[in-house]
């Protein structure tokens, strides 16, 4: 397995307060990993901090052999690492079409084109129109994103996590929002990622984290807790006590 | 040493004076989130009444003080009710500026159509009209005058915000506007309490300051950008960042127009782009 | 709604270059109707032109890239200048003034880039009205470049291609400003389009999204200006031209605001609007600027509130949104 990324002793501080402490795991080829943990555990301060986002307070990324710890956020993603939001944040006032286009033209370097029509580049447009398809929602196309239904948007936003042909993506709670007759295309879209790319999937829903992952992290407090298989994650006593008692609550409560 | 001295007081004036005027705004901004072009409109207002007030009426200077408070405070309110509250928050900033520069315009034109094109004069009591004698050498009194009103204005708003029950509701509205929805504070109120504290201490400053920025129509467009400037450098709600930012400013407006006039101006804006540029947060403020 | 099409839809059958095509034709016919409009009033229309390139460039970087600015006649005043100080100089031929215009547009928007697209919110507009500001104040002083308060005179371009001389009726200004403008809008059309244009609308939408795509955003908005720059700087030299006078309010604060409520009278974010918005706002200042200057401003204000409350999108939107709103009921009954 190529390792990928590998996260070393990652701490994030604001003020006296540790958000994320001494945080180690790293992420291969063809891994899929679901990161859980109790609201307030650190999973999304821990995402921005391996986006680029924020910095570290102490620690180090290695993203294939080099390291990333003080890159900006767009150097990671031309490099492979890309994410998906929590909250879905897409361009609201360009189409589903133009969305995707976009991601897919930054990846290939030419959005420095002053004089040919975007979404229409030969090769451009056969991409776009397959990822949608690909995510059924080919037919939302040409609607601006601001009118789309949230569980569409969601599915867009992981179209244009493809489409930047990432070795990493970070997927933030990919299911959350999604109306329960839509999560089944939110699932097929996990099946057809690349085999060959990393996927680290923070996520709440647990049916999704089971049917997903092959690998779980359990963050809480601040610091990893347990890292296993899905089967192993409900008999450790460490994570019952600090996680699933909190999480029949999440999960009521959200 | 003359001019130095010279210098020090009429910087310490004028730097006061922006800060009295300022401060609204930058509270304002702190808390609501509003880029308001149009506060030098209300520092106008302010003067224009206390103007009509001492010259029409023959009340005191501290009568014309409180009327041009208050009546600026009146004149405001619709404009908040009417046009404020569409941009409280949550606007982006185009929306912000094209209103609020479309009040600022509106009340130059209204002003000027029914108080005419001159400056008005705001007549000082005797007791502030003289030179006083600070020990060694002669100053203005009025200049001193400006100076206590812009200390006395630091410690009340330091006091009305560190130490009492309107303080602290304005500074949670301030650190988390939603949890202060959740808690029942009512940010509506607070807005408008906050937006009539702004524009009464615009008015205030507009009629003490009156002196040394002469009220006339176009006020509310020359020092538009002074204010901003203010609170730019000072950052947005923070009171001891204005008080330096106004100091500074009106040190280095001052000491321009002393020892380079004819590049006043192009040394004050270069030093404004230079800290902006380099501090964009204020140099003592926090994110705006 | 064509003609509102900014998104780039893909055309079933459609010619290549149709829609720059329609866009550059509309715009020479309107020319054509002003000229006959307003016959005795060229130098009127002349002005519009320019100040029409002004308020599109100012669309490129407030409606494209949501930058507000209030210091973008500072890239309009200088180009004026410059271009009127090369012409002083001895480079009489216009189309040759165009292009010192140009040079000096992207110099200028290219330092204004620098400045005012490296924030958001209040220290970028600050850094816009300062780095304005600046520049006015330096054109009051500088008075032997600049020809101060009494402004820049004495700008006399030779006949354009040494045919078409400048006439006293303004007809050659205004046909040889009106073809800049065509080449323009159908330029900037072809250009907002592309995949560069696109990318801009996207930082405007989220710029952490946009960087969470792998794009660089202060570097983009830059180029950006410089683009924006090129187009203010084309205006800034066509006023030198064709009024043979640069005066201080080339670069004023009051300039710059006024392209912004030109911009945001017809909608930001669509080359249309901007056009449109300036053609109103010109022609209703023309009709009302022979009263008092005072009542202008008063107007003015009442407008950008007007604006803002009931048209926010601009009245280009709002006209086609009542269009289809009435075509559609039509349809129904």
């Amino acid at each position: 397995m190529t390792l990928l990324l590998d996260v070393q002793a990652v701490s994030k501080s604001f003020g006296g307060l540790h958000v994320n402490e001494n945080v180690s795991f790293s992420l291969s080829a063809g891994d899929r990993v679901a990161l859980i943990g109790p609201n307030g555990a650190g999973k999304t301060t821990l995402v921005n901090v391996l986006t680029g986002d924020l910095p570290p307070t102490s620690g180090r990324l290695i993203f294939c052999g080099e390291d990333i710890t003080k890159l900006s956020i767009e150097n990671r993603v031309q490099r492979g690492l890309a994410r998906t939001f929590q909250i879905t944040r897409l361009f609201k006032t360009l189409t589903a079409a133009e969305n995707v286009a976009l991601a897919v033209m930054q990846r290939r370097r030419i959005t420095s084109r002053f004089f040919s029509p975007a979404t229409d580049l030969p090769g451009v447009r056969e991409e776009w129109q397959e990822l949608l398809s690909i995510l059924g929602v080919s037919h939302l196309a040409h609607r601006p994103v601001a009118s789309l239904a949230y569980g569409q948007q969601r599915l867009l936003e992981m179209a244009i996590g493809l489409a930047l042909h990432p070795k990493v993506l970070l997927l933030d709670e990919p299911g959350a929002g999604v109306p329960h007759d839509e999560a089944p295309k939110i699932l097929e879209a996990l099946d057809r990622l690349p085999k060959d790319i990393a996927v680290l999937m923070i996520e709440h829903d647990m049916d999704l984290v089971f049917k997903f992952a092959k690998r779980v992290l359990v963050l809480a407090g601040g610091r990893l807790i347990f890292e296993g298989t899905p089967e192993s994650v409900t008999a450790d006593h460490e994570v019952r006590r600090a996680y699933l008692g909190s999480y029949a609550d999440a999960s009521r409560g959200s | 040493m003359r001019t130095i001295l010279s210098i020090g007081v009429d910087a310490a004036a004028y730097g006061m004076v922006l800060f009295i005027i300022s401060i609204g705004l930058s509270i304002m901004m702190g808390l609501m989130r509003v880029v308001n072009l149009a506060h030098g409109a209300f520092a106008m207002i302010g003067g224009y009444i206390a103007s009509y007030v001492l010259q029409d009426y023959g009340l005191g200077y501290g009568v014309a003080i409180a009327v041009a408070v208050a009546g600026t405070i009146v004149l405001a309110y619709p404009l908040d009710l009417l046009l404020y509250r569409r941009i409280y928050r949550n606007s982006d900033e185009l929306t912000q500026v094209l209103l609020t520069i479309g009040i600022t315009f509106l009340i130059i034109g209204v002003a000027n159509y029914l108080l005419g094109p001159t400056s008005k004069t705001i007549p000082l009591p005797p007791s502030l009209s003289g030179p006083t004698d600070i020990g060694f050498r002669m100053v203005p009194t009025h200049r001193i005058f400006v100076i206590i009103c812009g200390v006395v204005t630091a410690l009340a708003l330091w006091f009305l915000i560190e130490k009492t029950e309107f303080g602290i509701r304005l500074r949670a509205a301030v650190d988390h506007n939603q949890m202060a929805d959740a808690l029942g504070i009512r940010t509506e109120i607070i807005y408008s309490a906050t937006f009539a504290l702004a524009v009464g201490l615009g008015a205030f400053g507009g009629v003490v300051g009156a002196e040394i920025l002469p009220i006339e129509p176009f006020y509310a467009l020359r020092y538009m950008v002074t204010f901003l400037v203010v609170v730019s450098v000072g950052g947005a709600g923070s009171i001891g960042g204005a008080l330096a930012a106004s100091l500074l400013l009106g040190l280095a407006d001052t000491t321009g127009k002393y020892l380079a006039p004819e590049f006043g101006e192009f040394f004050f804006y270069l030093a404004v782009i230079l800290i902006v540029f380099l501090f964009p947060r204020g140099l003592f403020g926090r994110a705006y | 709604m064509s003609m509102l099409q900014t998104s780039a839809t893909p055309r079933s059958a459609g010619l290549p270059l149709q829609r720059e095509l329609v866009g550059g034709l509309t715009v020479a016919v309107l020319g054509v109707v002003g000229y006959f409009l307003f016959p005795d009033d060229l130098a009127f229309l002349t002005r519009l032109v320019a100040l029409a390139l002004l308020v599109l460039s100012l669309d490129l970087v407030t409606g494209y890239c949501g930058i507000a600015t209030l210091g973008h006649a500072a890239i309009f005043g200088v180009a004026a200048y410059a271009a009127g100080n090369a012409c002083i100089a001895g480079m009489k031929d216009p189309i040759a003034l165009l292009g010192v215009g140009i040079v000096a547009g992207v110099a200028m928007g290219l330092v204004s880039g620098v400045l005012i697209a490296r924030f958001r919110q209040l220290p970028q507009l600050v850094l816009s009205i300062a780095f304005g500001q600046l520049i006015a104040a330096l054109a009051n002083k500088l008075s032997s470049v600049t020809g101060g308060s009494d402004g820049l005179a004495g700008i006399e371009p030779a006949p354009v291609l040494g045919i078409f001389g400048f006439d006293l009726y303004s007809r050659t200004a205004f046909v040889f400003s009106l073809t800049v403008l065509v080449i323009v809008f159908m330029v900037l059309l072809r250009f907002v389009n592309s995949p560069f244009g696109l990318l801009c609308r996207g930082i405007r939408d989220d710029d952490l999204r946009a960087r969470m795509i792998g794009a660089s955003v202060y570097p983009r908005l830059i180029v950006m200006y410089c683009v924006s720059g090129a187009v203010a700087g084309l205006g800034g030299a066509l006023m030198a031209i064709t009024t043979g006078v640069v005066g201080l309010d080339s670069v004023g604060f009051e300039r710059s605001a006024e392209a912004l409520v030109m911009l945001v009278l017809g909608g930001t974010g669509n080359l249309w609007g901007g056009l449109v918005g300036t053609i109103i706002f010109q022609i209703f200042a023309h009709v009302v600027s022979a009263t008092n200057p005072f009542h202008w401003i008063m107007l003015v204000g009442l407008l950008l509130i007007l604006i803002v409350v009931f048209a926010p999108r601009g009245i280009v939107y709002s006209a086609v949104t009542l269009f289809n709103r009435m075509f559609r009921r039509e349809v129904a009954s």
